[in-house]
């Protein structure tokens, strides 16, 4: 099985070493040849303004795109739910379409604020029960359209969902010892 | 929130910074602009670097409200300077809710002694190193982030390869120790043998190390980031430079593929003129020197 990780900015590599402690290989995706024969993708946390531009820059933006609409299992944690958001509030307003909008949900962007506003809460997300999980200067979402399936709330905000080949977080699994979600999307692209 | 998790979260967002270029800027179109290019965060200050050395005198914290007019004008992380053991500048910096703080060099000292207890703020710190023991020695008094302290405003790059390369050397030296070792190096560096363990066990500092301090051109970011850097401060090189936003978004792309010199080769093209830069011997004042 071959999970690419966005690496273009961010926190990519403790995503490839969740993967590799599950016996998966990850791969740094610096380029659009890198996604070639992916099995599933993950958008890292990290700096959504930067990410997105960078997916413009250097000439990935459609090729993801095209490659979620088409099936492919994607996890995005906090800055890649920002970049799978269809609407996203509080966005970057200078770049032009800087998301790739395949997730039919509205992000708010720093929705808790600054990094004094950052936090962990321990919840279920989904199946799993009681995940530590960490918000750093994160969003969360507004409004899902009716088919997709809300995966975990904090305090009434949604801060997890799925949507047929999509999972996105508003926190950061990868940062957590906790290697379940990641497990959970295996499962996802085995099934698939 | 208790003090661990607090910490977790800010050596988290440092994490979330990681490949990316944080960029010095004095005013909201400044940063609007380092935004617009790919910065991760900007640094708001008054005078770069390079003008802080023209202009001599002492060099304070910048005006709140004009560090609030860039937190207004911009999404990403905003990070300021306070001076070496001024821990009212922090305390002013942690009540506008500013995302990091730089206790920095680059601002006139105010303590030669004590630098600042960063475990007594909510807020994280980020301060800079010239070798392991500096710093292992901020990150006990609780940064939560370190880079490399170069020599700022000089657009020489010298300084923040000699200390990235040092920081790292010594990070292989305490890998190769017995673990009966140990106890001796914490006494040579100054701090506890905890941080050693840490860096013995995992062959790298507890936090986010970045480069910072003469980089200018897009080569100079990805040299720092093939030495080891995890990200690059960019201070006086862009709005110094003569396309601060061609240089920007420049220096972005390098960092993200720092290893693809077809490509930087192509981001160098036309930049126009880079800051013109004064080699640090050629300089009075010696920042790196500060706070050690």
């Amino acid at each position: 099985m071959k999970i690419g990780v966005l690496a273009l900015q961010g926190a990519f590599i403790e995503h490839i070493q969740c993967l590799e402690k599950l016996g998966v290989n990850g791969i740094e995706i610096r380029q659009s040849t890198d996604l070639d024969g992916l099995d599933g993708l993950i958008l890292p946390g990290g700096e959504s303004t930067v990410q997105g531009k960078l997916l413009h820059d250097l000439k990935m933006f459609d090729k993801i795109k095209q490659l979620i609409s088409e099936g492919l299992p994607v996890l995005g944690t906090c800055a890649g739910l920002i970049l799978l958001g269809a609407n996203v509030i509080n966005a970057d307003s200078q770049n032009q379409n800087p998301h790739l909008g395949t997730l039919p949900v509205t992000v708010q962007r720093n929705a808790y604020g600054r990094q004094l506003g950052s936090f962990v809460h321990t919840g279920d997300v989904g199946a799993i029960e009681t995940f530590p999980m960490e918000f750093i200067r994160a969003p969360y979402i507004k409004d899902v359209s009716n088919d997709v399936e809300i995966l975990s709330r904090v305090d009434s905000k949604i801060v997890g969902v799925r949507y047929k080949n999509q999972i996105g977080l508003a926190f950061h699994p990868e940062m957590t010892d906790d290697l379940r979600i990641h497990k959970a999307f295996i499962n996802l692209i085995k099934a698939s | 929130m208790d003090k661990t998790t607090q910490y977790e979260l800010n050596k988290g967002l440092a994490q979330m910074l990681k490949g990316g270029v944080i960029m010095d800027v004095t005013t909201p179109e400044q940063a609007k602009i380092a935004e617009k290019a790919g910065a991760c965060a900007v640094m708001a200050l008054e005078r770069i670097p390079a003008d802080i050395r023209a202009a001599g005198g002492v060099s304070r914290m910048s005006d709140p409200k004009m560090i609030q007019s860039i937190q207004n004008a911009v999404s990403i992380p905003v990070m300021a300077k306070c001076r070496i053991g001024h821990f009212v500048e922090a305390q002013i910096l942690e009540a506008i809710e500013i995302d990091y703080i730089d206790e920095s060099e680059v601002l006139s000292p105010a303590d030669d002694i004590y630098h600042i207890d960063k475990t007594a703020f909510h807020v994280p710190f980020v301060c800079g190193a010239r070798d392991l023991g500096e710093a292992l020695r901020r990150i006990n008094e609780g940064a939560s982030m370190i880079r490399s302290k170069g020599e700022p405003g000089t657009g020489d790059v010298i300084q923040a390869v000699r200390h990235i390369r040092k920081i790292n050397a010594e990070i292989r030296r305490i890998t190769s120790l017995n673990k009966d070792e140990l106890y001796e190096a914490a006494k040579e560096l100054r701090v506890p043998t905890t941080l050693v363990q840490y860096v013995h066990d995992h062959g790298k500092l507890p936090v986010v190390n970045f480069a910072a301090g003469g980089v200018a051109t897009p080569a100079d970011a990805a040299l720092m980031m093939q030495l080891g850097a995890e990200g690059v401060f960019v201070g006086s090189g862009i709005f110094k430079s003569g396309n601060p936003k061609k240089r920007a978004s420049a220096i972005v792309q390098a960092v993200t593929n720092y290893n693809d010199a077809k490509l930087i080769a192509k981001l160098s093209e036309d930049l126009g003129e880079a800051m013109v830069g004064i080699n640090p011997d050629e300089i009075k004042v010696i920042m790196e020197e500060r706070g050690i």
